[in-house]
């Protein structure tokens, strides 16, 4: 009698400890994540988003990338290869993969594949789709933008209207608009050409345009502008900070929040059929302020303001 | 539309759209001195990629804008070299080879960036030069004189180019190799040194734009020409193969595209027609283009490999 009652305490004192312990999922032994995306791995952006996420994961799963994937073709080589390989999870990273991944995953149905950014898994069971909704973010910066611009001018560079830039954008000009600013959005029609995005960003300036922001990997020539003319600048994807103390803060993307969910997934067995979105609800998106630009109190207050309205349903970002 | 004809926009338009115009113009130019001597390089974008890689990263280590046009000339002559023993003393089929060197180019670059560098840093820019007296000139001054020195000294390659074509000995050789080479070598002309020269001049000037590129935007990215070296070479074609002739084509493009790009900004061009408009510039050098094809011959010796004795 005096055995099971230790062994009973033993087992209720071990599901405690379970319960109160680090609940964050770790990747077993030898697993492997093959990552292809278009940009490259630091591009402080979209790219940078998803690598950064899969670095911080638990239990040190084994990292490849082929990055730099802007054609299509070959990134649906890197696809095919990594599952032919035997890699337990092949992420591509862009919607422009939609159409090989489709083909490729009916392939090797025994491989788990995340699509991003998308809802879409092709009612493929071995297949998990994955978007942010990035609007989000871009509100609460708009609404910061409206209060920080003294010539009530705010500009936004985009790349082509369409998938997050496009969520990004509008939910930032909703933002920057719900504070009363003048908003004027470009979108350059290229997400590489870091060129015609320093164009854009001239044509702002020339319009006492005081702050901007902007979305995709050619969004750094815009930047260097912002730097120059002493324009406020805000980021999106990765954080920018490094770019300058002219970048007020970063939306950031913590796709962690969905890689360790489909990492516990993988391990009961189930290799995808599920849509995720990272928000500021489930963390998947954080606003980061640079620490080099000394942003007002106020301002600060009214962004978490804005971030928890965002939360519990009384803002609209649309 | 009113808003598009106020000085302030006005001045930033044309300005931009020159200084965009600039590494198209240096390596168009470039690009005509070997297309005039009977060599086509289609390389050209990868020298620049190479260029603009050499000079950011000069300019990230030593904050010397200077030396990194420096760092982006000699690695535009050293595969100017490589191209002119590839194409003049090899005989490779030159769009091929050209084609060769623009993926080293783009992939090259990029490996060493990823390598060397890592995250996108910015550096320093050109400082602008204001010209005295020229510079408070109504309009004009903004526009023209308050850019910065490799602005200036791409314009000034214009009339040296046109010099040199056009009133010098090599640039006589340099249009016998292009139209007759046999002709050109029966009166002892080495076709193949004229050839070597000018694919020299021509990878120089690449590789400068490319560092110009890199050094004015600030920032080194992948394939950060986004394809203006292949533009170049379009230019030449428009501007017939004459040294001013590319400036108007270079000119052309960067306001057609700065235009282009404030009218979006301003509204005027409506969200719904973004992306057809994105292609104005490409559109409109390609009708000049159709123009052009049907008034001027290109060299009759462009893209044919030079046998003694054939």
């Amino acid at each position: 009698m005096r055995l099971r009652s230790w062994l009973a305490l033993l087992a209720a004192m071990a599901l405690v400890a379970g319960a109160c312990g680090d609940d964050s999922v770790s990747a077993p032994e030898g697993f492997q994540i093959g990552i292809v995306a278009p940009s490259a791995t630091n591009d402080l952006a979209f790219t940078q988003s998803i690598v950064d996420a899969a670095n911080v994961l638990a239990g040190d799963p084994e990292i490849l990338i082929s990055d730099g994937l802007f054609n299509i073709d070959d990134a649906g080589s890197a696809i095919r290869g990594y599952a032919a390989d035997g890699v337990d999870l092949v992420i591509a990273h862009g919607s422009q993969y939609g159409g090989p991944l489709q083909e490729i995953a009916q392939d090797f149905p025994d491989t788990a594949f995340a699509w991003g950014t998308t809802n879409d898994t092709f009612g493929l069971s071995n297949v998990y789709a994955y978007e942010a909704a990035s609007d989000e973010g871009g509100y609460v910066m708009g609404v910061m933008a409206a209060a920080l611009t003294e010539t009530n001018n705010i500009g936004i560079v985009g790349p082509i209207e369409t998938g997050d830039a496009k969520l990004y954008v509008d939910g930032f000009e909703a933002g920057a608009l719900s504070g009363g600013a003048n908003v004027s959005k470009v979108y350059t029609g290229s997400f590489s050409d870091v060129a015609l995005a320093k164009q854009a960003a001239e044509a702002f300036a020339s319009q006492d345009v005081d702050v901007m922001s902007g979305t995709a990997q050619m969004v750094v020539g815009a930047v260097g502008v912002a730097d120059t003319e002493g324009i406020l600048w805000f980021g999106t994807q990765s954080n920018q900070a490094e770019l300058g103390d002219i970048v007020v803060a970063s939306q950031v993307y913590k796709w962690e929040v969905v890689l360790e969910d489909i990492l516990s997934n993988i391990q009961d067995g189930v290799l995808g059929g599920q849509s995720y979105e990272i928000n500021f609800e489930n963390d998947g998106i954080v606003l980061e302020y640079n620490d080099a630009y000394d942003l007002p109190g106020d301002v600060e207050s009214l962004a978490e303001e804005t971030i928890d309205g965002i939360k519990d349903g009384s803002i609209s970002t649309g | 539309m009113s808003e598009f004809f106020t000085e302030a926009v006005l001045i930033a338009t044309i300005a931009s759209g020159i200084r965009f115009g600039v590494p198209l113009l240096l390596a168009g130019l470039g690009e005509a001195y070997g297309q005039r001597s009977g060599v086509l390089n289609l390389g050209v974008d990868g020298v620049m990629l190479l260029g603009a890689f050499g000079g950011y990263y000069t300019v990230l280590k030593s904050d010397n804008v200077w030396l990194g046009i420096a760092v982006g000339l000699a690695i535009g002559l050293v595969l100017g070299v490589i191209s002119a023993f590839i194409t003049v003393t090899l005989k490779a089929e030159q769009g091929i080879s050209g084609i060769g060197i623009f993926l080293f180019g783009l992939g090259m670059s990029d490996l060493l960036f990823q390598r060397l560098v890592g995250t996108p840093r910015p550096i320093d820019t050109f400082p602008r030069l204001e010209i005295p007296l020229l510079r408070d000139i109504p309009w004009i001054g903004e526009m023209l004189f308050r850019q910065n020195v490799v602005v200036y000294l791409a314009f000034l390659a214009i009339p040296l180019s046109m010099f040199v074509v056009n009133r010098t000995t090599f640039g006589m050789k340099i249009r016998a190799v292009g139209e007759n080479p046999e002709a050109a070598d029966s009166l002892g002309v080495s076709v193949a040194k004229v050839r070597y020269g000018t694919m020299l001049i021509g990878g120089t000037l690449a590789g400068v734009a490319g560092a110009a590129l890199a050094i004015d935007l600030g920032i080194f990215q992948q394939n950060i020409t986004n394809a203006q070296g292949f533009i170049a070479i379009a230019l030449v074609y428009f501007g017939a193969w004459r040294p001013f002739g590319v400036m108007l084509g270079a000119l052309l493009y960067g306001f057609v595209n700065a235009t282009v790009i404030q009218w979006k900004t301003l509204g005027i061009i409506p969200d719904s027609w973004s992306d057809i408009a994105a292609m104005a510039p490409a559109v409109i050098t390609i009708l000049a283009l159709v123009v052009v094809a049907t008034r001027f011959r290109a060299p009759s010796a462009l893209t044919k490999p030079f046998e003694r004795g054939e």
